[in-house]
């Protein structure tokens, strides 16, 4: 899911200095799980924000905060919503953009989206994804080293990792190790010297629009 | 004798680093490579070194390279996509500049542009087989080039690193793709540097164990904590109770270069600062 981290609520507040009507979204999906665009997170925002003089209109957490057509049926039948003249946003950065797609209100992120990743517990998350467009994750035993090699490195590793750790980070594992360690378990260390892969296409579509199915009659 | 036939004879090879000022002011530099070229069989000058911003590699080895000194280009994969990699391979090699040793590069994590973007567009192994590829007369994507280029190709590898047999695995996949030199981290421990030896004595490859001069207990207290650098104890007690560290640090780098020369086809001096004291070095290593 996408990891999402809250704003410094300073850096709102004054986002909305010069703002009369606030309107606050929420999502249901990743934000919530991060708990960062909760109905919870909506409520503190909210009571925060009036305990600062903000005129706050109403607030909604949508389904998915990404879902364009779930934006627009559940913000545009809201009265407060149409009544307000800027809209905070508690999503990622593609939920922002659905909301802006569908209103011409004021647009303000309360969010910073993070990365892709992984739950370990609430609170607790892990970058493993890189949605790169290219997944070469079994050429490397499931471990991604797109993303999880802090130099993205993906033919093996630098130098310098010390006991199984990165330069980068002492507290992070160096990827290339993990992958080391399970192909040396597995009497498989072959694969890792014959693994080549060569420089990728690295440039991603703005827009992905899956071929039409054509119908058998 | 050029750098690239001195490899492939049994001469004991010695390579130094010099790194290229913040600025433009080149006086020390040349006069330090003065210095140098007297001493060494080749000057590496480093790419932008722990991700700080300096005078670029390129342009000091083509410095070096007028005054007849010969230089290792150091290249490394984290500033320039592969556009831009095999434009600088092709204008070193147009500068004469034939020895090149790639890297992946320090990560900016531990320099002075912390935030900035990295790009590792290509890995080393893949920068290696882009050299390789341009020599043949083509670029990566398969153009054909007017005029091919012609390399002395190196690479590195950190006998420290652990595990140690993934480093040893990586070297053999970068001989593989061709590299004709090694240049290692800096060793100050040669019981582990004899292990890393014994594990890639069989490699077609000339390899330049790294040593550096500890030139005095501050210094020695900034290298302990760099990735991948190990300082007996020993060696550290008697840093510390020396009453002249800078002599002793000279006299415990000019020591591991004997010990390394036992069995070492050669060394790589990397003496951070203070290069005017390599000859000295060397002199009291009695190599040569």
């Amino acid at each position: 899911m996408i990891i999402t981290k809250k704003k410094d609520f300073k850096e709102i507040l004054l986002k909305l200095k010069k703002t009369d009507k606030v309107f606050v979204v929420g999502c249901g999906s990743c934000a919530t799980k991060c708990n960062t665009g909760s109905l919870q997170a909506v409520d503190e925002m909210t009571e925060q924000l009036k305990n600062n003089n903000i005129n706050i209109t109403g607030s909604v957490v949508l389904d998915s905060a990404c879902d364009i057509r779930i934006a627009r049926k559940d913000l545009l039948k809201n009265e407060s919503f149409k009544n307000s003249t800027a809209v905070l946003c508690l999503t990622c950065g593609a939920g922002v953009q659905a909301v802006e797609k569908i209103t011409s209100l004021k647009i303000i992120a309360g969010l910073d989206g993070v990365f892709v990743g992984t739950t370990e517990r609430i609170g607790v998350y892990n970058n493993y994804c890189s949605t790169c467009g290219q997944c070469i994750i079994d050429k490397t035993e499931g471990i991604c080293v797109v993303t999880r090699c802090s130099k993205g490195l993906i033919n093996g590793p630098c130098g310098g990792a010390v006991d199984g750790k990165c330069e980068v980070n002492r507290e992070q594992d160096c990827a290339w190790v993990l992958v080391y360690n399970k192909l040396k378990s597995a009497g498989k260390l072959d694969k890792l010297k014959q693994l080549y892969t060569p420089p990728r296409m690295l440039i991603k579509p703005k827009k992905l629009v899956e071929e039409k199915r054509v119908l058998n009659k | 004798m050029k750098f690239k036939e001195k490899l492939k004879t049994d001469k004991f090879i010695i390579t130094a680093e010099l790194f290229p000022p913040k600025g433009t002011n080149v006086d020390v530099l040349l006069q330090k490579a003065d210095i140098l070229a007297k001493v060494t069989d080749a000057i590496n000058v480093t790419d932008n070194q722990r991700a700080s911003m300096r005078l670029g590699s390129i342009a000091v080895c083509k410095l070096l390279h007028d005054k007849g000194y010969e230089t290792i280009l150091q290249m490394t994969c984290r500033d320039r996509n592969r556009i831009a990699l095999q434009s600088d391979l092709l204008s070193a090699s147009v500068l004469g500049l034939e020895n090149i040793l790639f890297l992946s590069g320090d990560h900016p994590s531990a320099g002075e542009y912390i935030g900035t973007k990295t790009v590792y567009d290509l890995d080393v192994i893949q920068l290696i087989k882009t050299a390789k590829i341009l020599e043949t007369g083509i670029d990566l994507a398969g153009k054909k080039l007017n005029g091919s280029p012609k390399f002395c190709v190196g690479a590195v590898a950190n006998p420290n690193s652990t595990p140690l047999d993934l480093q040893v695995l990586m070297l053999e996949k970068k001989v593989a793709c061709g590299i004709s030199f090694v240049q290692t981290q800096t060793v100050f421990d040669v019981e582990q540097y004899f292990e890393f030896y014994q594990k890639t004595k069989h490699l077609p490859v000339t390899i330049l164990p790294g040593v550096t001069v500890i030139k005095s207990v501050k210094f020695m207290n900034f290298l302990k904590n760099l990735p991948g650098v190990n300082i007996p104890q020993k060696i550290q007690d008697r840093m510390m109770s020396s009453k002249d560290s800078f002599k002793e640090g000279i006299k415990i780098c000019a020591e591991t270069i004997k010990e390394l020369k036992k069995f070492s086809k050669g060394v790589h001096i990397m003496a951070i600062g203070i290069e005017e004291y390599i000859p000295e070095i060397i002199k009291q290593s009695e190599i040569i």
